[in-house]
């Protein structure tokens, strides 16, 4: 384990930034946001940022290929190349965890290549949370937020930063800026952790239970009259999906520059009427119908293809975002019964 | 500090339900916490004792729910809905009238009176942790998880649109619970000048800054009481801009600029859409440099005050400025 | 499944023939740009066609994977990029992925047994692969039965070719109707469902839907009313598709992905699933 004091906070990260471009969360007008660090560049105290990091390997709208047409021939361009190696810090648990929820999809064969690439290259440092927030229910989906998944995993105290590299790239990145860090006894965040673990306990939604849900659930959910009421007032927006670091539905279009076309992939969300609708009909039809979906596939079918993992972490984000506060703490305790009374 | 409580609204819901002048009661519904409020129908006493909800944070406008609300099927339509409309709600309830969306013997309207209500995002700024939020005079009592208990004055927490509020007074309702107040000489304006005292350099670069952060999530045109095509051009694959995600720059404004457009003339600059916005971007001040300019350009106008008027940009009188005059305006006012 | 090394990476096809088959519906043959079949396949797989700027689309595969020089797809116009689709001429190129989805159990669950196969409409596009595959490996198949109806004549899909080269084939019996009388047509005159239950076959086969989903939930009930199994019935779905693979969302109805673990279904593992397809 290794140190470094929370005034000397900068040096660290111009060590890492000298060896890969790193990211840290700024604050900005709409809340804190993941920027490339350069000098001046201040490490917000905001527990989440608006934006989940799954930008990073899953972004919001990226150029798959391109596209020139010659008569009756066409052209394919391959735009892809190897992405560079570069660190995110200020990961909190959840964000972490959902890396995971992602792998499970884009790296489950057939591999999708786009985020392949960016994952490879990327070293998450994740930061564990002494500010859990009231919005949070991490430990709803057995993430313990004192000890984040990452490859280095930092922890924060009154006076200094201490970094724990935890997997082979993490300890790679933690010798290359030695020189920036002192060393440490794990022993010294001992206390650190124990506050957290005191925190999380005491969250006003520390007692949201995830056992009613999970694989082989269907039918108990699919067709409960709670539905009806839980997605009323539900927009249709797509807030909730876009916040979310684990909602990974995309849409593939064609976009004509005028000077040949743009094949990009963009996040999508199944709130949309549009998601699922073809030129021979549309399977479904209402909000109701659409919302069912989005919480059955974080509830129930994810967990039923990923071995009971479910594909929420409770960041919270959809819980402070969404328009007509409607959440997937609301609809567990609806749905949940007693277990959540 | 709201002037009517809770009680009088659950009361005066009951009343209505048990004279059986409406089967349903459109209403703010408790959350998690004092601040995430769902719009919900309440059909029985029950409901609205267990779960009816009237605080600082019920900023939803339900005027456009009452389109869906009022075209459902009967027996639900066989007699009204009541709706509580709050007074800059009212406006944007007239102009969906104006616009024929609903029909108003469908809706029960009780005028109910505002003091404005509290920006949760302000609240977080200063406590850590936000646990609860309650009223007490003129100021907020917030607990906490890190900073303890925090008394905040109202006045400062108020959502932007509620401190430059324009009106307090009710211009629809079928009945009014409380006071009605008057319309207030506001600053709403204020924001807009200083955009247009920003040279257009600066103006370009305040909005770029501001809109590169849209994630497209669509928030602020599904909330909008303004937005109700039923096929938006920009849920149309044919329209050539349905793309959710901006595939540049240029595209990212132009989906606000658009809406923008749309909205013109109409908007009753009730300011669902910026504070529904998950990024914070204050689209508001694209529709109030409309409303601004519509007034200087055509004398004032405001959408909603009342039902079936006609407005500026869809009236054309022989006297109404002429488009290069309106450059020129700009011009000597820049 | 095929290695797909770059799934989203299409690959160039050109379209070397196009044949009318009915007013709506044009059957392509896609072939790589050096002349050869794009990829192999199983029957009642599906793959990702593309016009740039366009859009892709996801297409049964109509040939069967024993033809060995080409691809070919039958295609009804009801979208923006089949319209641009129908608008082709030959030597046109346009862009291919795949092979996609699931395909029929054609060497296991097949294998041996007598089959029926249903079709109405452009349903039988898919089901022509596999036909054709049966046809091929003719001695590893029982008894073939073909029940097939469309709206009219002119509306029959492959027409030239059931007529051809399926009537008459050793052990098939191919069953045509049509929806109503019209001059020129001496077959039977009535709808699918009605069809099978008078043609009242025994149960001792496997049986194969696909056409459109009104027809599909009569000929299901008229089945089971004959006495077969949900188990001993496949039909294969179609659901809006981007990605293919998978990942993108669109087609998850439960916890299965139409395009990968589908398109093609038993219809006890249809009841498993939530009624969104």
């Amino acid at each position: 384990m290794r140190k470094v004091l929370l005034e000397s906070l900068d040096s660290l990260f111009a060590a890492i930034a000298a060896k890969n471009t790193l990211y840290i969360p700024v604050d900005t007008n709409g809340g804190a946001k993941f920027e490339k660090w350069q000098e001046g560049k201040k490490l917000s105290n905001a527990l989440h940022t608006t934006k989940s990091p799954k930008d990073f390997f899953f972004p919001q709208s990226e150029c798959l290929m391109k596209f020139k047409t010659e008569g009756k021939n066409i052209e394919i361009i391959d735009t892809r190349s190897e992405s560079e190696d570069f660190a995110i810090f200020g990961v909190r648990a959840c964000d972490a965890r959902a890396f995971k929820v992602l792998d499970n999809v884009f790296l489950k064969e057939p591999v999708d290549t786009y985020y392949q690439n960016r994952r490879e290259h990327g070293i998450i440092i994740s930061l564990a949370c002494d500010r859990p927030a009231e919005t949070c229910f991490c430990g709803t989906f057995d993430i313990d937020a004192a000890n984040p998944d990452g490859d280095i995993v930092c922890y924060k105290t009154e006076s200094a930063l201490y970094l724990d590299a935890k997997t082979e790239k993490g300890q790679g990145l933690l010798a290359a800026v030695e020189a920036a860090t002192e060393p440490a006894e794990a022993s010294e965040i001992d206390a650190a952790k124990q506050q957290i673990t005191e925190r999380l306990n005491r969250l006003p939604l520390a007692d949201l239970k995830s056992d009613a849900f999970g694989a082989g659930k269907t039918d108990t959910y699919f067709n409960a009259p709670e539905w009806k009421e839980l997605s009323e007032a539900c927009l249709g927006c797509g807030t909730c999906t876009f916040v979310c670091p684990t909602c990974q539905c995309y849409d593939i279009k064609d976009f004509n520059t005028g000077h040949g076309v743009i094949r990009h992939r963009c996040w999508d969300s199944c709130m949309y009427s549009e998601f699922t609708k073809m030129s021979a009909g549309q399977p479904r039809l209402t909000q109701l119908e659409r919302f069912r979906q989005r919480f059955m596939h974080k509830l129930v079918y994810y967990p039923e293809n990923n071995d009971g993992l479910f594909s929420c972490v409770g960041c919270g984000r959809c819980v402070s975002k969404c328009p007509i506060g409607m959440n997937i703490v609301k609809v567990m305790k609806k749905l949940g019964g007693s277990v959540n009374d | 500090m709201q002037e009517i409580t809770r009680e009088q609204l659950i009361a005066k819901a009951k009343e209505l339900l048990d004279k059986g002048t409406v089967n349903r009661v459109l209403g703010w519904k408790r959350g998690e916490f004092d601040w995430d409020i769902t719009p919900a129908l309440f059909e029985s006493a029950e409901e609205l004792d267990r779960d009816f909800v009237w605080n600082d944070f019920c900023g939803a406008n339900f005027s456009k729910y009452l389109i869906a609300e009022t075209k459902k099927q009967p027996p639900v339509t066989d007699k009204p809905v009541l709706v509580f409309l709050k007074p800059c709600d009212t406006y944007s309830f007239n102009q969906l009238l104006t616009e024929h969306r609903f029909e108003r013997d469908k809706v029960y309207a009780v005028g109910i009176p505002c003091s404005g209500m509290a920006d949760i995002n302000k609240i977080r700024d200063v406590a850590d942790g936000v646990v609860s939020v309650k009223s007490e005079g003129e100021n907020l009592v917030v607990e906490t998880l890190y900073d303890g208990t925090k008394t905040l004055p109202f006045a400062d927490m108020l959502a932007e649109r509620c401190a430059v509020c324009k009106s307090k007074k009710h211009v629809a309702y079928d009945e009014l619970l409380g006071e009605d107040g008057e319309l207030l000489d506001s600053n709403r304006f204020d924001e807009v000048e200083k955009l247009e005292r920003m040279t257009p350099d600066e103006r370009f670069a305040f909005w770029q800054n501001e809109l590169s952060r849209c994630i497209r999530c669509n928030a602020c045109r599904d909330v909008c009481p303004a937005c109700t095509c039923e096929k938006c051009v920009f849920d149309n694959p044919q329209s050539g801009v349905e793309n959710k995600a901006a595939a540049n720059s240029f595209e990212e404004k132009m989906f606000h600029i658009i809406r923008a457009f749309h909205v013109a003339g109409r908007c009753t600059d009730c300011g669902e859409c910026s504070r529904v916005c998950p990024q914070h971007i204050p689209l508001h001040l694209l529709n109030r440099k409309f409303i601004k300019d519509i007034n200087s350009f055509y004398g004032d106008y405001q959408a909603g005050a009342e039902v079936g008027s006609r407005a500026p940009l869809v009236d054309y009188t022989t006297d109404d400025l002429e488009p290069s005059e309106a450059t020129k305006w700009e011009d000597t006012n820049a | 499944m095929t290695d797909i090394k770059e799934p989203l990476m299409p690959a160039i096809g050109v379209v070397t023939d196009i044949r009318i088959d009915t007013p709506d519906v044009k059957t392509f043959r896609v072939v790589t740009p050096d002349g050869k079949k794009p990829f192999e396949h199983i029957p009642g797989q599906c793959a990702m066609l593309s016009v740039p700027g366009v859009g892709e689309g996801m297409f049964s595969i109509t040939s069967s994977p024993t033809n060995e020089e080409f691809m070919e797809f039958s295609i009804k116009k009801c979208g923006c990029v089949t319209e641009w689709l129908h608008s082709m001429e030959v030597g046109q190129q346009i862009t291919i992925r795949g092979p996609y989805g699931n395909g029929f159990p054609v060497d296991t669950v097949f294998a041996g047994k007598d089959l029926l196969f249903i079709a109405g409409g452009i349903g039988l596009a898919p089901l022509r692969s596999v036909i054709n595959y049966c046809r091929h490996y003719r001695d590893r198949y029982g008894k073939i039965d073909i029940v097939y109806g469309s709206r009219s004549k002119a509306d029959l899909v492959d027409y030239n070719e059931i007529i051809t080269e399926w009537i008459g084939d050793t052990n098939i019996d191919v069953h045509l109707t049509i929806d109503r009388e019209q001059p020129e047509w001496d077959g039977h005159v009535g709808f699918v469902p009605n069809y099978v239950k008078e043609l009242g076959f025994d149960t001792n086969k496997v049986a194969v839907l696909c056409g459109p989903p009104i027809m599909i939930k009569f000929t299901l009930a008229g089945l089971i009313e004959l006495g077969f199994e949900k188990t001993q019935i496949y039909t294969t779905l179609e659901m809006r598709m981007k990605c293919g693979i998978g990942k993108c969302g669109r087609c998850n109805v439960g916890s299965k992905y139409v395009c990968k673990d589908g398109p093609v279904f038993s219809f006890d593992k249809l009841d498993e699933l939530p009624d969104e397809y």
